[in-house]
């Protein structure tokens, strides 16, 4: 216990730095390389919405303008292409990350997905699911989540799912004379609705639920931002993740994940950058909905 | 009625007095004896015996005798030296009124009508042919008989300056009845008007009778003394196919002079299809120009060459600038050609005008087309807006439309149009059409644009659609601007254009359809045309083609291609990149751009190396049309479920979840003040230490 007073920071998540005292210490919660790929896929991602919308919505004055701000058709294709690109390199180089992790820290597939870090749905993320919904209802008390939630798992698979159908599809649209050489010419505006549809639903999906749940939240607000630093408080994480902490602590290993915080002067641009990232995406949203609501035909 | 029946009367008061004699049932006796009483009787008793008639002359020798017929008193005297010298002199009374012949006298009355024919056969019998012998025949009271030209008893041979038939005198003696007012011109259909007026103001008239040339022309030179016939009769003088005999007795080399105009050879072979004498110089119109033009316009300006001169009615200058005329296209055309009413034979020739000048005595072609045009029609009606000649190609100054200084110089129609017909002047302001800033867009167009800035004079200007002088509404049907003959007026410089657009499906020949078929105007407009490479056009083209293909336009935005244009870019393919421009046709017909044959070519046109199948893309597909599109539709629904379910999921999710994550941050921040505070204490006490 007195080891976990040491490390806690004397003022919780708004840490002031002690006069002339250590530097506070954080528990990391995701390598380098998982922050740079986050960001790349934010910023292709938002590239990707904002190119694509465009063309959905064509019919609303909104899409002429940002197409023209984008400058020009053509241009917002090549961006939107090369956004593609990045986020084909993002998924990519996630599975030979992952390649490593096993190869580095579970020594086997198995390990890797049937371990407490799996990110494959369980029995117990069914069973925190049941027992989060009766938490809501006031029927019960907050599961105790371990280290990914049901619903950081599901926004996981999200992706899989997107780069799957949104990629494929979008492959087709990119080289369809290819394409069209064995698949018939109509498999084409079936792409294009799944595509654009797909598009819209992780669009509209990323933007609301997943802001909420992991960015959001009232009691993280204004933002969490551990995706982007990679740290977050130990103190938050005894109480978001207890279950992880718990096993850490059990373990012994908590301390070789503590590292120093960063310096003020990285929030904030962090931040910058995260508010920037939300306000694009709201923008997004109330610009589907306006489109979808007010201006459809 | 009434009026034709006033004429008669007055003619036969008119007539000579032997012919009325003739019909009168009795001769008062009391006035014969009264005549007798009165007399010199020196004269009535001198009756000289070499004189034939001296029977007869020693009562109508009395120059007072007379009687009344029809209330009016005739004379019966009878001028006994002109007859003992006119050319029947020797026949005696009885050679002529031979139903006298061994009569007591005085004899009775009537008399029976003189038989000229008797001895002047072939002539009477002419005469009997003749449109004025047809016309006694049917009783006609004005028709002329031998004696209304002749005359009776004083006779003399042609040639004889007394004859009433001289020439120079001939055009008054059938100017008594042709000549404007007559009872004969008002009620007897004749072609010409104003015959004699013009007879003498032409070269054949002036030579006759002011220079008394009696070889000049008269009227029985052309129409013939006494075979007088219609035109339209083939045995004619003045027929079409004897006009050139006609003429060619005087003119006889006349083939010479014309051979620029007519082939010499053809002229009495073939006069029928052959522009006839009469066709260029007009029948009693001939003028040598030339001659007279110098003289007539000295004698205007005599006048009108005062820059001061000003019309006492309305203070209007009635100067005339010589040098205006001079450089105008009408240098050669004297004052009165134009102002054709003058009589220079007043001291102010000008005196007898009575209406403006008639452009359409020259230009009666143009002016047939200016009556029948909506300015001409206007001008009928005597609206003040409707422009007249005048308008448009000015007066004195008048220019041809070649001369780059003339108002109808092709760069300068814009304007001279844009006078009334700019937003705002008077054509405009009553014009209920759909066409708006007409100038404006022209000036704008390709059209407009060729001509204005590249001053390209070929380029198509107002009239060159609109006609320049039978300008009509685009309703009436035979306006040039008319839906239906709008393919041919473009075609008339897009040749090649009109012949592709003539097959294709728009053409109403090929689609046989009853609907109303776009026309050149439809999609390209009628005034702003621009190029079709132009943003503008690309982008409207498919509102335009939208207009008849609405569902088949609403689905093309639907995909790929329309969905960039509606953002405003031309570069995916529009309408006409796949159906063809102006050889469109249904995409059935083996030629059309989009059969099965050509498609993947027009495909490969933007996509190189598309395939048939690539082809099967639905450029116009819907995913609302379950029947037509099936498989679009329900992945359209299932991506939409699917859309809204993981929404509703999600959302439902998080709107739970907010009642307990207020909770926690409240929790929280108690937590954080409790911390807060419990170290704010031990750094206190730390402090005085620190």
């Amino acid at each position: 216990m007195a080891k976990a007073d040491a490390l806690e920071s004397p003022s919780g998540r708004r840490a002031r730095m002690p006069n002339g005292g250590v530097k506070e210490r954080q528990f990391i919660r995701f390598t380098r390389l998982q922050r740079i790929l986050h960001i790349c896929m934010i910023v292709s991602f938002m590239s990707l919405a904002l190119t694509g919308l465009t063309l959905k919505f064509s019919y609303t004055k909104w899409a002429a303008v940002l197409s023209h701000l984008l400058g020009g058709f053509e241009s917002a294709g090549y961006i939107h292409r090369s956004a593609a690109v990045v986020m084909f390199g993002v998924f990519f180089t996630h599975l030979v990350d992952l390649y490593q992790l096993k190869k580095r820290e579970y020594g086997s597939w198995r390990a890797l997905l049937l371990g407490p870090s799996s990110m494959l749905p369980t029995r117990r993320d069914f069973a925190e699911f049941v027992a989060t919904l009766k938490w809501f209802v006031g029927q019960g008390e907050r599961p105790a989540y371990g280290r990914w939630t049901y619903w950081e798992k599901f926004d996981y698979f999200a992706v899989f799912w997107g780069i799957a159908v949104i990629g494929s599809t979008g492959l087709t649209l990119w080289f369809p004379v290819f394409f069209t050489r064995f698949l018939p010419g109509r498999f084409l505006n079936v792409a294009t609705i799944i595509h654009s549809d797909e598009a819209l639903l992780a669009t509209g999906f990323i933007f609301t639920v997943h802001f909420f749940n992991t960015h959001l939240r009232p009691e993280k607000f204004p933002m969490d931002i551990t995706v982007f630093t990679g740290r977050m408080p130990l103190e938050e994480l005894e109480r978001d993740k207890p279950k992880e902490y718990e096993a850490l602590v059990a373990s012994g290993k908590l301390e070789e994940r503590m590292e120093e915080a960063y310096p003020a002067i990285v929030t904030r641009t962090i931040r910058a950058f995260a508010w920037g990232a939300l306000a694009v995406g709201f923008s997004i949203v109330l610009w589907i909905i306006y489109a979808m609501l007010f201006a459809y035909r | 009625m009434g009026q034709l029946e006033i004429d008669m009367a007055e003619i036969k008061i008119v007539r000579r007095a032997w012919r009325a004699g003739l019909r009168i049932i009795g001769v008062p006796l009391l006035a014969i004896i009264l005549s007798v009483l009165f007399s010199e009787p020196g004269r009535a008793a001198e009756p000289t015996t070499d004189q034939p008639g001296a029977e007869c002359l020693a009562c109508h020798g009395d120059k007072s005798m007379s009687t009344t017929r029809a209330g009016k008193t005739v004379s019966l005297y009878v001028d006994g030296k002109k007859f003992a010298t006119s050319v029947h002199g020797s026949f005696g009374c009885t050679g002529c009124h031979a139903d006298l012949e061994g009569k007591d006298l005085p004899h009775d009355t009537p008399l029976a009508p003189v038989k000229c024919g008797t001895c002047h056969a072939s002539e009477q019998e002419q005469h009997a042919r003749s449109l004025h012998g047809k016309a006694i025949a049917r009783g006609d009271p004005l028709a002329p008989h031998c004696v209304n030209c002749h005359g009776n008893h004083d006779i003399y041979p042609v040639k004889d300056p007394r004859s009433a038939v001289t020439p120079m005198k001939v055009p008054f003696v059938c100017g008594q009845c042709h000549r404007e007012g007559t009872p004969v011109s008002r009620n007897r259909t004749i072609a010409q008007d104003n015959i004699l007026e013009n007879y003498s103001e032409s070269i054949h008239g002036e030579a006759l009778l002011k220079k008394g040339l009696s070889v000049a022309p008269t009227c029985a030179t052309c129409h013939t003394p006494h075979l007088i016939l219609p035109h339209t009769d083939p045995a004619s003088s003045i027929n079409r196919r004897n006009i050139a005999a006609t003429c060619t007795k005087c003119h006889s080399q006349i083939e010479t002079v014309h051979r620029k105009i007519i082939r010499g050879a053809l002229w009495e072979k073939q006069a029928n299809v052959l522009p006839a004498c009469v066709d260029c110089h007009q029948p009693h119109k001939i003028r040598n120009v030339f001659y007279t033009q110098g003289m007539a316009d000295a004698d205007c300006l005599h006048c009108h060459a005062d820059e001061k001169l000003r019309r006492a009615r309305d203070g209007q200058s009635m100067y005339v600038n010589l040098g205006e005329v001079s450089h105008s296209r009408h240098t050669k055309v004297a004052c009165s050609q134009c102002h054709s009413e003058v009589n220079a034979s007043r001291v102010r020739p000008c005196e007898t005008l009575t209406r403006g000048v008639d452009c359409t005595s020259c230009h009666e072609e143009v002016g047939r087309q200016y009556i029948s045009s909506t300015h001409g029609q206007l001008n009928g009606k005597n609206d003040p807006n409707a422009p007249t000649c005048k308008e448009c190609h000015g007066t004195h100054a008048v220019l041809g439309k070649l001369d780059p200084q003339s108002p109808s110089f092709p760069t300068n129609v814009p304007g001279l149009c844009a006078r009334c017909h700019r937003e705002g002047q008077k054509a405009a302001v009553r014009y209920t059409g759909r066409q708006h800033e007409i100038i404006a867009n022209y000036t704008e167009s390709i059209h407009g644009n060729g001509l204005l800035k590249a001053g390209l004079t070929v380029t198509a200007t107002c009239t060159s659609c609109h006609t320049a002088h039978r300008v009509l509404p685009r309703t009436d049907p035979e306006s040039t601007v008319n839906p239906a003959n709008v393919p041919a007026m473009c075609g008339r410089c897009h040749h090649g254009i009109e012949e592709q657009f003539e097959n294709s499906i728009h053409a109403k020949r090929i689609s046989g359809s009853a609907k109303e078929l776009p026309v050149c105007n439809d999609c390209h407009t009628a005034h702003a045309i621009r190029r079709t490479d132009e943003d503008g056009f690309r982008l409207e083209i498919m509102d335009k083609c939208g207009r008849c293909h609405a569902e088949i336009a609403k689905t093309y935005f639907d995909t790929y291609h329309g969905k960039v244009s509606r953002l405003g870019y031309t570069k995916t393919a529009k309408c006409y990149d796949c159906h063809g421009a102006h050889d469109v046709l249904a995409v059935t017909d083996p030629r059309s751009h989009l059969s099965r044959a050509n498609v993947a070519a027009t495909c490969q046109k933007c996509h190189a190396g598309a395939t048939r199948r690539f082809a099967g893309y639905l450029t116009h597909a819907t995913h609302h049309d379950p029947q037509k599109y099936p498989f679009l539709f329900y992945t359209f629904w299932g991506m939409t479920a699917l859309l809204l379910g993981t929404c509703v999921i999600g959302g439902l999710h998080t709107l739970l979840w907010l009642p307990r994550a207020f909770q926690m941050r409240q929790e929280l921040r108690a937590a954080e003040e409790k911390a807060a505070a419990e170290l704010g204490k031990s750094v206190d006490k730390e402090d005085p230490d620190g």
